[in-house]
C-alpha cells in the first residue's frame, strides 16, 4: 500500500514538472511579452525600458528557473494587470472555484448513481431509455444556454433562487445544476455499465443464494466493484469543473479562477496564466492521486499490486 | 420411502428467446441422500438446479406440477420468501470457486453477512460461527483466513470457503452445480471427500449436478441422467450402473476407460454426432440422431418405463 502510494507520488510530481516547463514556454511563445506590456503607444524605448525591468531580457532558461525557484518557494510573482501579488489574487479566488466545483460534483454525483443503478437493474426497459435520453440530451446542451434558461425561470420567474453573485450559499445551487449536467452524462453510463456488468457476475449469483436482501445485493455487493470507474472519472470531471468553469463563472458573475484564468489570457497577464496553469495542473494530479487511492481503498486486489 | 426434502415433478423452465431448457423433468431428493444429476454439458442440470433455487436469468420461466422443499411449495413462493429459504435451509456452490466470492469484501464478511442475515446474528457472533466452520471444512488458521481477501486464496480453498459459507445455517439440501470440475485432480478428491464426510455428519440431502461418471461411482445413491432437457433414465447408482438401459447412459458408461478391463489397443468408446440445439424442444426421443437402435416409434411420444420397480428409462426398446 506504501510502495502503491509513492509510486503514484513521484508520477505527480513529474507530472507537475511537466506542466510547469510546458505553462512557461507557452507563454514566452505567445508574442513578446514586453510589447504587450507596453500596450499600443509605447515607444521602442518604453519597451526597452519594460523589457529590463521584468527581467525579460535575460535567456529563456535563467528565467524559467528564477520563476520556478520563486514558485517553489511561494512567490509567483506579481499581476500587471491588478498590480498585486498573483499567489494574493489566487487565495481569494480559489474558494469560490472550490465551491462551485463541490456542489457541481455532489448534484453530479447524487444524480448519476441512482439513475446508472436504476437502469442497470431495469436494463432495456422503457425507464432505461427515457433515463439514456435524458442523459443524452444533458450531454448535447450547451452550459451557457441551460445556465440563461435557469436564471430565467428559477431565477426571475419562480424567484426561488438568486440568479448571480454567492453572498448566500444557495447561490451555488443554479450554476452548481449547469456543472453537474455536463458530468452527469459519462458518469450515469460509466455506472449503469458497471452495474449491469456486476449485477451479472458470479459473486452476484453467490450473493442471492445467500438470500440476501436486494439492498444489500445492489448496493454493497454490485456497487462497489462497479464504482471504481466512476471514482476515476468523477476526479477527472473535477478537474474539469475547477479548470473550465469560465463561461459559468462569467453567466453567473462569479469571479473565480476560470473568470481569473480568462481575464489574465486575453491581457497577456502572464505571471497569472503561468500560476493559474500550475495550480490547475497540481489540482489535477492531486484528484489522480486521490482517485487512485480510493480505487485502492475499494479494490483489495490494487493494494497488492 | 420417507417424505424427500426436495420433490419435483414435471420441472419446465424455459428463456425468453423460446428456448426449453429443461422439458419436464422429476426428481426427488431425501435426506442424508446424494442425487447425482449427470449430462453432457448444456443438458439443461444447471438450469434444473437453477430453477429450484429461483436464481434463472432474467426473463427465464420455470412451472412445475409440484416443486415441493420440505413444506413449502417452491412454485408459489414470492422471491421475497424464496430468499428467506436461501442460504438458510438450502444452498447451493457453484463450479467457478475463482468468480463466485466478492474481490471487494474479505472471506469473514462474505461468510458473517449469511448468518446475520437469517439468524439475525450479531458479526461477533457470526465471525465466531464462520471460524467454527472454516476450521470443519479443513481450513488452517481460519482466524487469518476471515481477514484475507478472495484473491489471496487458492481455488481449492475457495471452494473450501463456498462450503462452508453454504453450511453457516445448517441447510436441509446442498446444491452442488460441478463443484469439483475447476479444481485440480488432487483437490477434487478432497473436496469430495469433505462433502461425504459433512453430509453423513449433518444428514444434508445433496443434489449433485456432474458431468464426470467417476464422481457419480463415487458419491451416488440415486442418479438422474439428463439428455437434452429431459431426464432419459433414473435410478438407484448400483442398478444403473450395473444394467445401464438407455443407449445414452450405456454410451456414456463406453466413454470411461477402465483400468484391467478396456483394451489398451481399441479406441475408447465415444457417441457419434453431438448434443442438439435445444431450441424450442423435440417430438419424440431427443437422442434418436445418435442413436444405434433408433426406430420409427422414436419420434413419437415415449412413456418412462419402469426396469424394476426403482429404475425408470425413456426408451422405445424398453417397452414391453
Amino acid at each position: 500500500m506504501l510502495g502503491f502510494l509513492f509510486r503514484r507520488a513521484v508520477l505527480a510530481l513529474l507530472v507537475c514538472l511537466t506542466v510547469l516547463v510546458v505553462a512557461f514556454s507557452l507563454t514566452r511563445l505567445s508574442g513578446d511579452l514586453a510589447v504587450s506590456i507596453g500596450g499600443p503607444n509605447a515607444t521602442s524605448e518604453d519597451i526597452a525600458t519594460i523589457r529590463k525591468n521584468y527581467g525579460l531580457d535575460r535567456p529563456l532558461p535563467v528565467q524559467f528557473f528564477d520563476w520556478a525557484a520563486n514558485a517553489a518557494s511561494g512567490d509567483l510573482g506579481r499581476s500587471y494587470l491588478y498590480h498585486a501579488p498573483v499567489s494574493g489574487l489566487i487565495k481569494e479566488r480559489l474558494p469560490i472555484t472550490l465551491a462551485l466545483g463541490m456542489s457541481g460534483l455532489t448534484i453530479a454525483l447524487l444524480t448519476a448513481i441512482p439513475l446508472g443503478i436504476v437502469s442497470a437493474m431495469r436494463e432495456g426497459s422503457v425507464l432505461d431509455r427515457v433515463i439514456g435520453l435524458v442523459a443524452l440530451l444533458g450531454q448535447a446542451m450547451p452550459s451557457f444556454w441551460l445556465g440563461l434558461v435557469l436564471v430565467i425561470w428559477f431565477g426571475l420567474k419562480l424567484q426561488w433562487l438568486p440568479i448571480s453573485g454567492i453572498d448566500t450559499w444557495d447561490g451555488f445551487i443554479l450554476p452548481g445544476i449547469v456543472l453537474a449536467f455536463s458530468a452527469i452524462p459519462a458518469l450515469l453510463r460509466l455506472t449503469r455499465a458497471g452495474m449491469i456488468e456486476a449485477l451479472s457476475s458470479d459473486y452476484i449469483r453467490t450473493a442471492r443464494a445467500k438470500g440476501l436482501s436486494t439492498a444489500s445485493i445492489v448496493l454493497k455487493h454490485a456497487l462497489r466493484n462497479a464504482a471504481m470507474p466512476v471514482v476515476s472519472v468523477a476526479a477527472v470531471q473535477l478537474g474539469f469543473m475547477l479548470g473550465g468553469s469560465i463561461v459559468i463563472e462569467t453567466v453567473f458573475a462569479l469571479h473565480g479562477i476560470g473568470y481569473l484564468a480568462w481575464e489574465s489570457i486575453s491581457k497577456n497577464d502572464f505571471p497569472v496564466v503561468q500560476a493559474v496553469v500550475l495550480l490547475l495542473a497540481m489540482i489535477y494530479t492531486a484528484l489522480t492521486l486521490v482517485a487512485d487511492m480510493m480505487n485502492a481503498v475499494l479494490d483489495p486486489r490494487l493494494r497488492a499490486g | 420411502m420417507t417424505k424427500p426434502v426436495l420433490d419435483i415433478v414435471n420441472l419446465r423452465t424455459g428463456f425468453s428467446d423460446g428456448t426449453a431448457a429443461v422439458r419436464g423433468i422429476s426428481l426427488q431428493v431425501a435426506r442424508g441422500e446424494t442425487h447425482c444429476l449427470v449430462g453432457e454439458s448444456g443438458c439443461g442440470k444447471s438450469v434444473s438446479a437453477l430453477s429450484v433455487m429461483n436464481l434463472l436469468p432474467r426473463g427465464a420461466r420455470r412451472s412445475a406440477d409440484v416443486m415441493r422443499f420440505q413444506d413449502h411449495d417452491l412454485t408459489r413462493l414470492s422471491e421475497r420468501d424464496m430468499a428467506r429459504l436461501r442460504g438458510d435451509k438450502m444452498a447451493m456452490i457453484f463450479q467457478e470457486p475463482m468468480t463466485s466470492l466478492n474481490p471487494a469484501y474479505t472471506i469473514g464478511s462474505q461468510m458473517a453477512e449469511v448468518y446475520e442475515r437469517h439468524r439475525g446474528a450479531s458479526r461477533a457472533a457470526a465471525l465466531d460461527r464462520a471460524a467454527q466452520l472454516l476450521s470443519r471444512v479443513g481450513i488452517t488458521a481460519p482466524g487469518l483466513r476471515l481477514a484475507q481477501y478472495p484473491h489471496q486464496l487458492s481455488g481449492g480453498l475457495r471452494q473450501r470457503v463456498m462450503i462452508a459459507m453454504a453450511l453457516m445455517c445448517e441447510p436441509e439440501l446442498l446444491i452442488a452445480d460441478e463443484p469439483t470440475t475447476a479444481l485440480d485432480v488432487t483437490v477434487q478428491a478432497q473436496i469430495l471427500r469433505l462433502l461425504q464426510a459433512l453430509q453423513a455428519e449433518l444428514g444434508l440431502a445433496l443434489l449433485l449436478i456432474t458431468h464426470d461418471l467417476g464422481i457419480v461411482a463415487r458419491m451416488a445413491q440415486r442418479v438422474s441422467v439428463m439428455y437434452a432437457g429431459e431426464v432419459v433414465e433414473h435410478g438407484s447408482a448400483a442398478a444403473l450402473f450395473a444394467a445401464p438401459t438407455h443407449p445414452y447412459t450405456r454410451g456414456l458408461l463406453g466413454c470411461i476407460p477402465i483400468p484391467g478391463k478396456t483394451p489398451r489397443d481399441e479406441p475408447l468408446g465415444s457417441i457419434p454426432g453431438t448434443v442438439p440445439r435445444i431450441g424450442q424442444g423435440f417430438a419424440g426421443c431427443a437422442f434418436r440422431d445418435r442413436c444405434a437402435h433408433a426406430a420409427p416409434a422414436c419420434g413419437g411420444t415415449i412413456p418412462d418405463q419402469a426396469v424394476t420397480p426403482a429404475h425408470t428409462v425413456r426408451c422405445t426398446m424398453a417397452l414391453p
